[in-house]
């Protein structure tokens, strides 16, 4: 097998990746830096981020504020240790970025602007029009392209980590232009695989996003922690689950129901805000968790609009004007024009919340490094924690910089303790192995299709650790994923060959995601309260005093993972009511 | 909204077992709303799941799903198949090489944009400490167009001079120095323009236009080579008649 040898390698090459990789380049030039991506970079789901990141810039801002939004959006789950590195490196990292040509948007003294976001009390999302990932991601990659140091492996499939003597010494991948396992040897390996959104059948996320990531990490010994919290946003087209971006109602949207009532007022996100005068961190700026879960009472009264695709609540723009909307929001317009054949400038949008993000993730500290030596992630796939139970719009770009970097500063560490690269014949057995398990993918004629796995796995997800959740429920899910894992070993290829082999992808995705999807479910079955993102019929209320704590799924195999708790680090504030009523202090 | 049937011609190419390229026909079932990427989707799924094309993000932004629809390039995730009335001829992106279906090899546009050094080389040192370069709406917006461009290559389908001069750098490639170039906080145009200046730099456009017409994001290539190209006339003019002034 052919060996390639590097210093540290990535997994990944969307923003977190990228970061990480420039942040190693620029360090210290003779470092090896292998970037290996199973999409060319800038195909990585970061591009389709729409409306900004967070930080504080501005003078009518503090780091404090920001942090207090963060974790009381978050329901007391994030690690306030994590979130003070976030907000204090927040605004140096989008500095940064400006320094490297990102076109933010501007105010007419040419200083960067700043845009409203849900469950942020002052103005601090930085923008470029309705695309930051985009341009975030191609000023990453253009930008990288100048540093030698940086070897990109763009469509190689990660497949498995190489481990020995309890430190991570490199991965597999498939070189999917050939078909041929590749070993990559290295000192320390980072993963920034992003998130896993595509286990359920409604998503913003793009086809990449089957939690690969998290799988390499989780097999290999690491937790994965949190993973009950997947965020719903609000926001979708009901046609193809594409994103309207939060930057809709930051500019003034609002939000009815079939009689036209702004219902979020009755919600406890009241009382209602004047037209067109959008008021921060309430009624239509309240949390994704809050508004998702106000669609889904509001849906059960019968007072949503029908659509051929299913309920939906109307999202109405109309006021901002033609102007603003093409200047602000152009690609909203154009995406409501395309796949749902509405013009926001002349007709509410009909939408309805899609899942959209994994709070959850890869157990880190807030040095990104995992527990297993030599392992690091950043990124969606990373769970570090700043997003606790429930992510606030526009930090997760925010967060990919700032712990992308770090998990590249953390990896340098290590390689200065000279941590060696492990017993070369232990590895190449392992390579080996992996690359056998793939191979015998070809040989299997169980019959069970990929497609048909997907499917039921998608329809349990959302059928069972959707918005709400019962215990029931999530037992039938715990259940059933477990039988679709057993019946994962029984699949058939239908294609044989070597060449861009997306049968082969599709397969070994689908081992990803279910993987990934018991994690969810069990995690979601254990957590016997309500918190954030993760809401139980059955047991309504927070209830600090036994899950004030962050969940630890470990892999065991073929049967359902193990569920350990952690301690959340609280430093300075105590849990308390999340108020989103505009009376708020 | 109505369900109907569609024909899909679909050029499949497997080189290992494949000698020659050829059409495959499939009918797919189709809702009123779906694009090309839903049907190819669709046929994978439940029909012919060794079929391979790129795609991401269905949303015309990522850039993976370029190829040529009835002719045409096009994004397959932004094509509607009402737009189409008979069978569909759906064919990998022209003028580059085919390594499998609608997979085509891209290196040649990865290596060009890296040529051209797509990245700011400050006016001027300043520190990150030191806050953001000041850059109005104004200057801005001079440049923010070319910053749309998503790498699809539908533009080098299009373009006539690229598929007969392969070593033409291109449209997309020229546009994103272009957008460096015009960057009010960038002063690198001297280093990028050696690249652009070449002999297979901007001088093989003929400016039939057809990079602007097929750009799904309407970036508009073919303005971004008609400025540089005009830039390049006159540094060859200096350099050629008043030498002194370029050093
Ligand atoms: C539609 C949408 C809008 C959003 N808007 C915002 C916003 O406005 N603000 C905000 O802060 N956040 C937003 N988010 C969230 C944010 O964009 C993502 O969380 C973030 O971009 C993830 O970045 P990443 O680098 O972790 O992963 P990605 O960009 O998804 O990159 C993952 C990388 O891993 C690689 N990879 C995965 N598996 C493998 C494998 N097996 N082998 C090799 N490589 C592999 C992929 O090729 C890719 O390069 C949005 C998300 C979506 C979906
Ligand atoms: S210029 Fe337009 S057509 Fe060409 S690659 Fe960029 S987005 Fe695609
Ligand atoms: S799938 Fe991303 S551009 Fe079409």
């Amino acid at each position: 097998m052919e060996t390639i040898t590097s210093d540290i390698a990535i997994i990944g090459a969307g923003g977190a990746g990228l970061r990480a990789a420039i942040a190693l380049a620029q360090a210290d030039p003779r470092l090896r830096i292998a970037l290996i991506s199973k999409v060319y970079p800038m195909r990585s789901h970061t591009c389709a981020a729409e409306g900004g990141a967070a930080g504080v810039i501005k003078g009518d801002d503090s780091l404090e504020q920001h942090f207090n939004d963060t974790v009381g959006g978050g329901d007391w789950l994030c690690d306030q240790d994590a979130v003070d590195y976030l907000v204090q490196e927040a605004p140096k990292e989008l500095l940064q970025l400006e320094h490297w040509g990102c076109p933010w948007s501007r105010e007419l003294d040419g200083s960067v602007a700043v845009r409203p976001f849900g469950g942020m009390k002052i103005q601090r999302t930085w923008f470029a029009a309705d695309k930051t990932g985009f341009h975030l991601l191609h000023t990453l990659f253009q930008t990288s392209l100048q540093f030698s140091s940086i070897e990109r492996y763009d469509e190689y499939y990660a497949t498995d980590l190489l481990v020995d003597e309890g430190r991570c010494c490199g991965l597999t991948a498939i070189e999917m232009r050939s078909g041929q396992m590749r070993q990559f040897r290295a000192r320390a390996v980072i993963i920034a695989g992003g998130g896993a959104g595509r286990m359920f059948p409604f998503t913003t996320n793009g086809a990449i996003k089957t939690g690969d990531g998290m799988a390499l990490a989780y097999r290999a010994g690491v937790p994965l922690k949190d993973m009950e919290f997947v965020q719903y946003h609000p926001t979708g087209l009901p046609s193809t689950g594409t994103l309207l971006t939060e930057a809709c109602r930051g500019e003034g949207g609002v939000l009815l129901n079939k009689h036209g009532r702004r219902f979020l007022q009755d919600y406890g996100m009241g009382p209602e805000t004047p037209i067109g005068k959008p008021v921060l961190k309430t009624m239509e700026l309240g949390p994704r968790d809050r508004l998702s879960q106000a669609f889904w009472h509001e849906q059960k009264k019968g007072n949503m609009v029908t659509t051929q695709w299913g309920d939906a609540m109307l999202l109405d723009m109309r006021h901002l004007g033609e102007q603003k909307i093409n200047e602000r929001l152009p690609l909203v317009r154009d995406m409501s024009i395309s796949y749902m054949g509405v013009d926001p400038v002349r007709d509410p949008v009909p939408v309805r919340p899609v899942v959209h993000y994994m709070m959850g993730g890869i157990h880190t500290d807030i040095r990104a490094a995992t527990p297993l030596a030599g392992l690091y992630a950043a990124g969606e796939c990373a769970c570090v924690s700043i997003n606790g139970a429930n992510r606030l719009g526009s930090n997760s770009l925010t967060e990919l910089l700032v712990f992308g970097r770090r998990a590249a500063l953390s990896a340098m560490e290590y390689l200065a303790s000279d941590p060696g690269r492990g017993n070369s014949q232990a590895i190449d057995a392992q390579a080996e192995a992996a690359r056998a398990r793939v191979r015998a993918l070809f040989q299997k004629s169980g019959g069970e299709s990929i497609a048909g796995l997907r499917k039921e796995m998608m329809h349990t997800l959302e059928q069972h650790a959707g918005i709400y959740r019962s215990g029931e429920g999530l037992s039938e899910a715990c259940a059933t994923l477990a039988a679709l894992r057993r019946r994962y070993a029984n699949i058939e290829l239908h294609d044989k060959t070597n060449v861009y082999n997306t049968d082969l992808l599709q397969a070994l995705e689908l081992g990803s995601m279910l993987d990934c999807a018991e994690a969810v479910a069990v995690s979601a079955l254990e957590r016997r309260e309500s918190r954030g993102a993760h809401q139980r019929l059955d047991f309504t209320e927070r209830d600090d005093a036994r899950y004030l704590k962050h969940s630890l799924a470990s892999f065991q195999g073929a049967a359902a993972p193990r569920v350990d708790y952690s301690d959340v680090v609280i430093t300075k504030s105590q849990p308390g009511v999340r108020d989103y009523s505009g009376g708020h202090a | 909204m109505s369900e109907r049937t569609v024909e899909l011609e679909v050029l499949r190419y497997n080189p290992e077992t494949d000698g020659e390229p050829h059409f495959q026909r499939y009918s797919v079932t189709c809702r009123e709303e779906w694009v090309v990427l839903d049907a190819l989707n669709h046929i994978k799924e439940t029909v012919d799941p060794t079929l391979s094309y790129r795609w991401s993000c269905h949303m015309a932004v990522c850039g993976s799903c370029g190829m040529m629809i009835d002719g045409e390039p096009k994004l397959a995730c932004k094509t509607f198949l009402r737009d189409y009335p008979g069978v569909i001829r759906v064919e990998p992106l022209a003028h580059f090489p085919v390594e499998r279906d609608l997979v085509t090899v891209i290196d040649d546009f990865i290596a060009k944009l890296t040529r051209v050094k797509p990245y700011l080389i400050p006016k001027e040192e300043k520190p990150v400490a030191a806050g953001e370069y000041r850059q109005t709406p104004a200057q801005l917006k001079r440049y923010k167009q070319f910053t749309l461009c998503i790498n699809c290559m539908l533009c080098y389908a299009a373009c006539p001079e690229y598929g007969i001069i392969p070593k033409f750098l291109g449209p997309a490639a020229i546009s994103l120095a272009h957008r460096w170039n015009q960057d009010s906080r960038d002063g690198g145009r001297a280093q990028r323009q050696e690249e652009i200046a070449a002999t297979e730099g901007v001088w093989e456009c003929s400016f039939t236009g057809a990079c602007s017409e097929v750009c799904p994001e309407h970036v508009d290539p073919a303005a971004a080579l008609q400025q540089v190209k005009i830039k390049s006339t006159v540094d060859w003019y200096l350099a050629h008649t008043m030498p002194w002034l370029n050093k």
